[in-house]
């Protein structure tokens, strides 16, 4: 539109003082709302300016993106560097407050912008027209949008024409179109078109003596699954039909009311300390005539008797419901399998977290029976290595390339100073080596409190991870999560081949079986011992990363996962990267099933999975994969 | 018996020690009761900070009374029973006159027991969940009805949502909060299945399956709003899993009532621009008395990169009012204070001003901002002083109860019997 | 048999005795309701904390240093401990303050009526409407108080029996302790479990019928009555590990499958041990938090488990005063460091502030105590008096490689 009014603007200059006095008179007349709008009121001033021409609807296009401000009581548009007057087009100097609409104001606007931008030369401006369609239009919109069905791109052709269907659903007056509409799409499970489909068939209930003019969903009875007695009373009492059950408070406020001599109804007061009593001296004073009566049981009972309960939907066309109903059938089992693979998706991904976290313990408490608990530390060495590499290099690829690789050489350090320093001093002596770890863990978080300060530290992944990989509507996992996934699968991968393929892999698996005879074969267990400490530890900084870009990167950031990548060794077995694999998997998988399940409180979720796991425990002592022959003795 | 006489005895000398150095112009003490260390050491130091600056500013004015303020700063390390230890120690060790402190609700709950029983004066800054409303305490924060009522109504005329997420953090203030919106969302007419709660633990992150359902909700076709009471760090992994799942605010706005601009900078907002939170104080806000305040807390701080948030403003305002308070009165002694600090009015930095209210609550004006590029808000909305509501009107239980500490000397009276429930807080 | 009686055989045991004696009464003479004042009502409430903490570092003790088993749950039933006495504080002081009010009503109020008062009040801030199952006996104190024991004891039992029954020992066990503990806190986060989640049970410092008794009073009761719980199960503790039942149960420690094959029922020792350590840890709680005045889930994750760990180990373990003394010591120590009273130290070009860098200090004291003096501060006494530790087979291999059995050790 702007490339379009430009040449206008240039036609208008020379007289500029004349243009659009329409537009100014609007201004003029409405500029407490144009400083205040509020989307409830807005929509006629929208109107009224954009019918004022090129300068109003080049006013609205400002005000939508926040252009718009105010110099001495009269509109301006700001440019990056100048502002021209609203209705003359005429440079303006000045101090400018800018005004700021809320969004659903700005929404109101580009809706009311969208029609004429629906064929407008630039695709990003139909693509944002269609966008602004797709949030909410009415009638107009489907006229407009049928009018400019013709695209050259093919990508917003498609989406123009989705657009067409859903709108007929439900705006065209044409009951035929609608169904056709809906037949179209059935069995599609996209987010829009259920979105459509849903408010067709949104019900309400009724009670009525007989069957209503509407469209009657189905009949209720009452004292069924989905129509309780009580719910039927309520309905009643609601529709006014019937007297509400009187209420405990009341039945007091009511006695106390009747006080006389200490006595309700000749009842001592003293005596109402009981629900019995209570009752009795309301029905005597409801005898009286003292106080209006209460609904009965039997009056209840009689009114059911003679009402029937309906579900009717609010949509009045029957076909149009049938059509509606019939295609959300058609897309629920399908739906359900999406949503089933959509779950399957993030158990995948917490798996690998946990494989990622985990993988650097098992091999340490696999080879040298030493639990780490500093390996949570590890894990927020690398993170924080990551956000410091972040730091200095602007470029976030970059420094992810660079971090990668230095947050494994940083831990793999740590590791080994550990080793070197504590570890080795403990040799045989797992209990002892569990408390010192610990020690050097307090030291550590607190350490990185005082470097790093105790507030979340941003680590944000490029661009080409941001945003998310979508198969449709339902199943979408984010880019970030699938970069985990690999790197965790690269990870299975690399352990694999320096286990099975190297030198170092066959010591460390000789020293695992058999430490004293694999020293006598000429191998340094010592050193075998360090490295892989080294390894795991490195392992664990290659994980903070991954944490830290889908999370936040605080002093706690290894604290959150150490117990469960406790869990996740000593589930699958110790010794065995397989193991460690299976543990992940059952955790995540677990975790999100549960979840699932009671999608309202996560907290529940995290209980019932560690007593899962501590059952779990009771059962399979040694993990699923537990560690054979010799080994497995010591 | 005797040792009641004794303790009498020994408290009226201590008192008089007291009034015979008030004599002598000795400091006035203050306690500052925030955390140190621990995780909510990063908020609470920020308010440690604000008091120290605050000290500082009014002793260069001459202090009040013509004594000096002298500030002492204790740290409770995040630690809950700490708080009620620290706070002993304060009234009785350190002999204060007031305290400004705490943040988290049950770190409050766990101080008023012992401001109660040693008449204590406390001054508590943060937005919280209401239902309360002690002789010894002034809550300068947000009650609900001054924080999330507006808000919910905001989302509801402005945003058009009619489909609602109430996502939180699993302790009080999110479950009261909730509780009280579920109750006001239905009251407006929004349905049983239209409103959808999870709660999360603290410094969750794993937020893939929370923003699915959230984006899944759109499929009823009604417009969806988020409602975040979200605490802390967990924010970070949220709004990054938001952003991944291509969630714009124009399809689903997220309001929070926790994040503001300290949580922020934990996090690249460019693809959280639009999104919604509401306080009652903005950085971003106009007026002189605000900038005044932010070039003092930048040559304080000697960071001119430090942000301002809403529990600072807080905090200045009930230094203000406890100042106020203290010339009106005369003394620094609690019961005088509490009788002169009701009908206090001092200005807030948004431009209007704020009234210590008869239930320990003060006048407050509402904004919404949105989030922009540079972790700062857009203000889009702000209500003139909203006075708060110690008893939320929108829970049968406590629509019938007020606080009224001048006028009936109670803090949760029935007005309905019209009996003082208790005098005492439930902690 | 001519044995010598079982003080006389234990020296230490009426050491610690007399100074636990001195020692209260030095504070009560120094507190502020029964002396000169000089000890403020805070401290008091500091040192019987932690004359409370020392009780649940002896069970503690019982259980690593003599059974060998690295617990890392054990706070688990502290913290119960503490909200059954909790659930009869809260109940009952809300019961009183809730009949004083409805008694204004011109008609009395029914019991429904006062229980859903009740309720309301405790419940009505986290947003509950229902009195929770858990709190059906809340409204006794005496049933509380078997709940204090039954409940830990129970947890301790059950879990106990299918820990050991399927052999998890080592680290494995010390995991899944920690497990259970987490599992538990979790649990109690919730607010759907009914203990007021996060914002746990406060005002316990106000007793129930005790209104009266001014604070500086009761602190002062509270740790009469710590130290005489610490003293009568330190005794008990003492008597225990010194007979036959505690040579079984140091032998369990030191190679549990040899004394397995000798016929003993290795898993019966470890439960009884366990359990009733359990329940000595819920009694320092139960005293523990009426002190505190506040108990939340917070206070039963992990780390106050390990940190208890510290204690012990860098008291001494296997030695019953040793872990007192830790308890006593670090417990003091941390929260003078981290109170911000501790003097900073100005290095040049920096300022080390305590508050900072005490966990830093306490971590590498920790880790260089496991390396360099595994005895901990109780291997000092030992030096004193000149204790060797025994070298000989089938005895007991002593604190230094005590909490290892010797299959590891060979390995």
């Amino acid at each position: 539109m702007i490339r379009l009014l430009a040449p206008l603007f240039a036609l208008f200059l020379p007289l500029a003082a004349l243009a659009n006095p329409a537009l100014e008179a609007v201004i003029a007349e409405n500029i407490d709302q144009i400083e205040q709008p509020s989307r409830r009121t807005v929509e006629p001033l929208v109107a009224q300016i954009a019918a004022t021409g090129p300068e109003g609807i080049a006013l609205l296009q400002a005000w939508a993106d926040r252009r718009l401000g105010l110099v001495d009581g009269r509109a301006v548009i700001l440019n990056a560097d100048s502002m021209t007057d609203a209705v003359t087009g005429a440079p303006v100097t000045g101090e400018a407050r800018s005004l700021r609409p809320n969004s659903g104001v700005r929404g109101v606007i580009e809706a009311a912008l969208a029609g004429s931008a629906l064929s407008d030369p630039d695709p990003r401006r139909r693509a944002a027209a269609l966008d602004s369609l797709s949030r909410g239009a009415d009638a107009e919109g489907l006229a407009a949008l049928r009018a400019a069905l013709d695209d050259p791109d093919p990508v917003l052709a498609a989406r123009k024409a989705r657009l067409e269907r859903l709108l007929t659903i439900q705006f065209d007056t044409d009951s035929a179109a609608r169904v056709a509409a809906i037949e179209g799409l059935a069995g599609d499970v996209g987010l829009d078109f259920r979105a459509a489909l849903n408010p067709l068939l949104a019900t309400r209930r009724l009670a009525a003596t007989e069957e209503p003019q509407a469209n009657i969903a189905r009949e209720l009875s009452v004292g069924s699954d989905a129509l309780p007695r009580e719910a039927a009373v309520a309905l009643l009492a609601q529709q006014g039909v019937l007297q509400p059950p009187l209420t405990r408070a009341e039945q007091r406020s009511r006695l106390a009311a009747n006080i006389v001599d200490g006595r309700v109804a000749g009842i001592p007061v003293t005596q109402l300390d009981d629900q019995a009593m209570r009752d009795r001296a309301y029905d005597t004073l409801e005898t009286q005539g003292a106080v209006p009566p209460a609904a009965t049981e039997a009056e209840a009972e009689a009114t059911l008797a003679t009402y029937r309960f309906f579900e009717t939907y609010a949509e009045p066309d029957p076909a149009v419901t049938d059509a509606a109903k019939a295609a959300q059938i058609r897309a629920q089992v399908r739906l359900g399998a999406m949503q089933g693979i959509d779950l399957g998706l993030d158990a995948l991904s917490l798996a690998s977290i946990y494989f990622l976290a985990a993988i650097g313990l098992a091999i340490t408490f696999g080879v040298m029976r030493v639990i780490n608990m500093a390996h949570g530390e590890f894990i927020m060495m690398g993170a924080y290595t990551g956000y410091t590499v972040q730091t200095v290099i602007a470029d976030r690829t970059l420094s992810l390339v660079i971090a990668l690789p230095l947050a494994f050489v940083v831990t793999f350090l740590a590791g080994v100073v550990l080793y070197r320093l504590v570890i080795r001093h403990l040799a045989h002596r797992p209990l002892e080596t569990l408390l010192a770890t610990f020690g050097v863990s307090i030291a550590l978080q607190q350490l990185a409190k005082n470097i790093f300060g105790t507030q979340a530290r941003p680590l944000t992944a490029p661009a080409w991870l941001e945003g998310s990989i979508t198969i449709n509507d339902v199943i979408g996992i984010s880019s970030i999560r699938v970069a985990i996934f690999v790197l965790a699968l690269l990870f299975l991968a690399l352990f694999l081949f320096i286990m099975k393929r190297t030198r170092l892999g066959l010591e460390v698996r000789a020293v695992t079986q058999n430490p004293g005879m694999a020293a006598s074969m000429g191998i340094n267990p010592d050193r075998i011992a360090m490295m892989t400490f080294g390894l795991g530890s490195g392992i664990a900084g290659i994980a903070g990363i991954a944490i830290g870009l889908f999370a936040q990167v605080t002093s706690e950031l290894g604290q959150n996962y150490i117990v469960q990548s406790f869990m996740t060794v000593v589930v699958g077995g110790v010794g065995n990267i397989w193991g460690t694999l299976a543990g992940a998997t059952l955790i995540g998988g677990l975790s999100k099933v549960i979840e699932s399940l009671n999608p309202s409180n996560t907290l529940a979720a995290q209980t019932f999975m560690i007593l899962f796991i501590i059952t779990f425990i009771q059962f399979r002592p040694r993990g699923i994969i537990p560690q054979r022959g010799r080994a497995a003795e010591a | 018996m005797t040792k009641l006489t004794k303790l009498l005895m020994m408290t009226s000398a201590l008192t008089l020690a007291g009034m015979a150095h008030a004599q002598e112009g000795e400091p006035i003490k203050i306690g500052v009761l925030h955390s140190l260390s621990g995780t909510m050491a990063i908020s609470e130091t920020t308010l440690k900070d604000t008091v120290l600056m605050l000290v500082e500013q009014q002793n260069a004015k001459g202090g009040v009374l013509g004594r000096p303020l002298e500030a002492v700063v204790v740290d409770p390390a995040s630690d809950w029973p700490l708080f009620a230890e620290k706070a002993r120690e304060l009234l009785t060790v350190s002999e204060v006159d007031a305290i400004f402190g705490c943040w988290t609700s049950v770190s409050r709950k766990s101080v008023l027991p012992v401001i109660e029983e040693l008449n204590g004066l406390l001054f508590y800054p943060v937005q919280y969940e209401g239902e309360e409303s002690s002789k010894n305490v002034i809550y300068t924060g947000a009650a609900p009805n001054q924080q999330a009522i507006p808000a919910v109504d905001y989302m509801m005329e402005e945003l058009g949502v009619e489909s609602w997420a109430l996502l939180g953090t699993d302790y009080v203030y999110p479950r009261t909060t909730n509780n009280i919106l579920d109750a006001y969302l239905k009251s407006k007419g929004v349905a049983e299945e239209d409103i959808f709660v999870n709660y999360t633990p603290f410094g969750h992150s794993d937020w893939s399956r929370i923003v699915s359902d959230v984006v899944a909700l759109g499929a009823g076709g009604k417009k969806v709003g988020v409602v975040s009471t979200i605490n802390g760090d967990a924010n970070v992994g949220f709004y990054k899993e938001l952003a991944a799942a291509g969630v714009s605010a124009d399809d689903i706005p997220v309001m929070a009532f926790s994040v503001g601009e300290e949580e922020l900078s934990g996090l690249d907002t460019t693809n959280l621009v639009g999104h919604l939170a509401a306080w009652n104080y903005f950085q971003t806000a106009e007026s002189p008395e605000n900038e005044e305040f932010i070039t003092a807390w930048h040559e304080f701080t000697g960071d001119t990169n430090r942000v301002t948030n809403d529990p600072m403003e807080a905090t200045m305002i009930g230094f203000n009012a406890w100042v106020a308070a203290v010339e009106a009165a005369g003394t620094t002694e609690v019961d005088a204070v509490l009788d002169a600090i009701v009908g206090v009015e001092v200005p807030n930095l948004t431009g209007s001003m704020a009234t210590v209210l008869p239930n320990h609550h003060i006048t407050k004006p509402v904004l919404i901002g949105e989030i922009r590029e540079d972790g700062q808000f857009d203000i889009v909305s702000q209500t003139d002083p909203v006075p708060g509501d110690a008893w939320t009107d929108h829970l049968p239980e406590s629509a019938v109860l007020e606080a009224d500490w001048p006028g009936q000397s109670c803090g949760m009276f029935n007005t309905e019997t019209n009996t003082c429930v208790q005098v005492q807080s439930n902690y | 048999m001519t044995r010598k009686p079982f003080i006389l055989q234990n020296p230490s045991v009426l050491i610690v005795l007399a100074v636990l004696a001195v020692f209260t009464a030095a504070v009560t003479a120094g507190s502020a309701a029964y002396g000169s004042g000089v000890i403020p009502t805070s401290m008091v409430k500091v040192l019987g904390k932690t004359l409370c903490l020392a009780l649940a570092a002896v069970a503690m003790d019982l259980v690593w240093g003599y059974l060998g088993i690295l617990s890392l749950g054990q706070m688990a039933f502290f913290a119960l401990g503490g909200y059954m006495i909790g659930q009869w504080l809260m109940y009952a002081r809300t019961e009183t303050i809730v009949a004083a009010s409805l008694a204004q009503n011109p008609i009395p109020a029914t019991p429904q009526e006062l229980q859903d008062a009740v309720t309301n009040q405790i419940f009505g801030v986290v947003g509950s409407a229902d009195l929770p199952l858990v709190w059906s006996f809340a409204h006794s104190l005496t049933l509380q108080m078997i709940l204090i024991l039954l409940v830990p004891g129970l947890l301790a039992l059950v879990f106990g029996w299918l820990a050991f029954r399927s052999r998890v020992n080592g680290v494995y066990l010390s995991i899944l302790t920690q497990a259970m503990t987490l599992a538990l806190a979790l649990w109690l986060f919730q607010n759907d479990s009914g203990f007021r989640g996060n914002n746990g049970l406060s005002g316990l410092q106000n007793i129930p019928g005790l209104d009266h008794v001014s604070q500086a009073t009761l602190s002062v009761w509270f740790l009469w009555a710590s130290a005489a719980a610490l003293a009568l199960f330190y005794v008990l503790a003492a008597w225990l590990v010194s007979g036959k039942f505690g040579s079984v149960v140091r032998a369990i420690r030191d190679d549990e499958t040899r004394v397995r094959f000798l016929g003993y029922p290795v898993e019966g020792f470890k439960l009884v041990v366990f359990t009733l350590a359990a329940m000595i840890t819920a009694i320092a709680g139960a005293l523990y938090y009426p002190q505190a005045g506040i108990i939340n889930p917070a206070e039963l994750m992990p780390i106050a488990s390990i940190y208890l760990a510290v204690w012990v180990a860098i008291g001494g373990r296997g030695r019953l005063y040793g872990a007192a003394i830790g308890a006593v010591v670090v417990s003091l120590l941390s929260s003078w460091f981290t109170g911000g009273r501790a003097p900073s130290i100005n290095l040049p070009g920096y300022v080390v502030n305590w508050v900072d860098w005490w966990q830093v200090a306490l971590g590498l004291t920790f880790v260089l105590v496991t390396l360099f003096a595994p005895k901990g501060i109780a291997g000092i006494f030992d030096w004193l008096g000149g204790v060797l530790p025994p070298r000989r087979q089938g005895r007991d291999l002593g604190p230094n490689d005590g909490a290892f059995q010797e299959a590891e050790a060979k390995a």
